[in-house]
């Protein structure tokens, strides 16, 4: 296959459908996601941004009555994350998630961090240390909380929850990472520190982002993609995509006449 | 239409205001009255008791004369088949609950199962009774003791568990499950570290009132016939139990006669001579109170363990 000789891949989506029950909710999509980039989803409520994302860790998995079609290749050892020979379980140990509405756990700062690690069999009070500071540096909040690691997570702010949820998902090393409309919950200061961070992480892991928000997947993302009603309306480098969409329902939506 | 003016706005208002008045006064008119009668019978009993509540009511036996008849041998009776009933009901009453909520599938095997717990809690106590009367008793051999009238009791209590577990399960946000396997988390792992910790205020206060209301069962523990007249105690472990220095196993108490406290009370209330009436008074003054305790102590439990549970 030629992908093999094209490394700067992370994932791809080939002829991806997806249904919940009889619904088609995704609709034959084909689409790169660059590694160690960031690429973001675009598109009106209701379009199925959430739902391909949520493909990517499996999580429909957790449903009944949910079916995939078609194949998500995760590179470099081309991996179908959607073949009923990989389990869920192996899948969501290599992506990582972030969610829309923060969601620590109602345990400490430090447990919420550690999870991860734990859930990997990782007992080792050294390494479990060192692991959770390194995500929450990652993460930009180990300043804010390095005094009161034993202290519970939910009197956080909403912005220091958000970012303790995406440490939560740094701790593991994910290969991608996975944000459902991180900052949709949070106030713009929040928000510009949550976008910040993308910004930094991508040096390190490939992001896939769900925004509502077109301003800040022009900020953020070097990739971009427009959903309209389950299928993959256009796809492109972000600054030609917001500048010269290609397609006139894209332009449409970016531009405000529709969405 | 015109607009109203403000005399009609306020009259409007008005006859709004009225039937919110009423309402109010006939809600607490029910609640007084419900009060009412709760308090009247506890303080009826309080008082045609009273003269038997002192320490030797609860260290004596049993007696032929009412005024040095004690409730001891029921107590303790009542306690062991408590702790024998919260054995079997909670882990297995949980480990459902969890199954249903986390792992079961939604197809009609499962459907059918939920009508039949649900339909569980509402068949009359007797027939676990006689249940109990033909399983353990008989097929099993358990014969007449504690042992019997806990598993029995554990039966009666078991869709209330179930359904605690379950209702304080669902009660958990998705979003923290999703969480949790969002990062490779098994199942498994996802109930040991999230579920069952934060599922367990629910859990325990319905465990609680499960226990509640099997300490005031009658019926069912007539039916697999504990025994209205004991003078002993269940041995205590590695107590010496014969002259030739012989002794008491671990769970030996478990295999013993026993009564519990409804049917010291109904044994006294069926006695001709009325100076028992007294003596049944107070020990269902002190079953209340057993009942008004556990109760207490479902919703201070429920209180403390909710307060580290913010989502």
């Amino acid at each position: 296959m030629q992908v093999h000789e094209r490394p700067a891949l992370k994932a791809e989506a080939r002829n991806l459908s997806f249904f919940y029950g009889q619904a088609q909710a995704l609709k034959n999509i084909n689409m790169p996601i660059h590694d160690r980039k960031v690429t973001a989803l675009i598109g009106p409520s209701g379009c199925g941004k959430s739902t391909y994302l949520r493909s990517f860790n499996r999580m429909h998995d957790l449903y009944p009555g949910n079916r995939y079609e078609g194949e998500i290749r995760f590179f470099p050892d081309d991996t179908n994350l959607l073949s009923p020979e990989v389990d869920p379980i192996e899948v969501r140990m290599r992506v990582g998630m972030v969610f829309q509405k923060p969601n620590p756990f109602p345990k400490s700062i430090f447990e919420n961090v550690a999870y991860g690690l734990r859930v990997r069999g990782e007992r080792s009070r050294r390494v479990l240390d060192d692991k959770v500071e390194q995500a929450l540096r990652g993460a930009a909040l180990w300043d804010e909380v390095k005094d009161r690691l034993q202290a519970p997570a939910p009197p956080l702010s909403g912005g220091q929850q958000q970012r303790l949820c995406i440490a939560r998902a740094l701790a593991t090393d994910p290969e991608l990472l996975l944000f459902d409309e991180p900052t949709s919950a949070l106030d713009p200061i929040a928000t510009g520190a949550i976008e910040e961070l993308i910004h930094e992480l991508k040096k390190r892991v490939t992001i896939l982002i769900v925004t509502h928000n077109m301003q800040q997947a022009a900020r953020v993302s070097d990739y971009t993609a427009y959903m309209y009603l389950g299928e993959m309306i256009e796809f492109g480098r972000t600054d030609e995509l917001f500048i010269k969409p290609g397609d006139k329902r894209t332009e449409d939506y970016i531009t405000g006449r529709m969405g | 239409m015109n607009p109203m003016t403000s005399e009609q706005i306020r009259a409007l208002i008005a006859r709004g205001k009225l039937k919110d008045t009423v309402f109010q006064a006939l809600g607490i008119l029910c609640l007084a009255l419900g009060l009412l009668v709760i308090f009247l019978l506890v303080g009826d009993m309080l008082l045609r008791g009273l003269e038997r509540l002192n320490p030797e009511f609860f260290t004596s036996f049993a007696s032929r004369r009412a005024a040095h008849s004690g409730i001891l041998s029921a107590w303790v009776g009542s306690l062991l088949v408590m702790l024998v009933t919260a054995a079997a009901a909670v882990p297995l009453g949980v480990a459902a609950g969890i199954y249903l909520e986390e792992y079961a599938r939604r197809n009609w095997v499962t459907g059918l199962i939920e009508i039949n717990i649900t339909n569980l809690a509402a068949v009359p106590s007797i027939v676990y009774g006689l249940l109990s009367l033909g399983v353990f008793v008989y097929a099993f051999g358990l014969g007449q003791s504690i042992l019997t009238a806990g598993l029995t009791l554990a039966l009666l209590i078991l869709p209330i568990v179930i359904v605690a577990t379950r209702e304080a399960i669902r009660a958990i946000p998705a979003m923290v499950r999703e969480g949790s396997m969002a990062v490779g988390a098994t199942r498994w792992q996802t109930c040991r570290y999230h579920i069952v910790p934060y599922a367990m205020p629910g859990i325990l206060t319905g465990v609680i009132i499960g226990l509640a209301r099997a300490i005031g069962e009658t019926a069912p523990i007539v039916t697999i016939g504990a025994l209205t007249f004991i003078a002993f105690l269940p041995p205590a472990p590695f107590a010496a139990t014969g002259p030739d220095g012989s002794t008491a196993g671990l769970f030996d108490w478990a295999m013993s006669p026993f009564t519990v406290m409804p049917i010291q009370i109904f044994n006294w209330t069926s006695r001709p001579d009325p100076a028992f009436e007294a003596n049944a008074a107070a020990a269902g003054f002190v079953l209340m109170c057993m009942v008004l305790t556990m109760n207490g102590l479902a919703i201070w439990l429920r209180y403390r363990l909710r307060r580290n549970l913010k989502w």
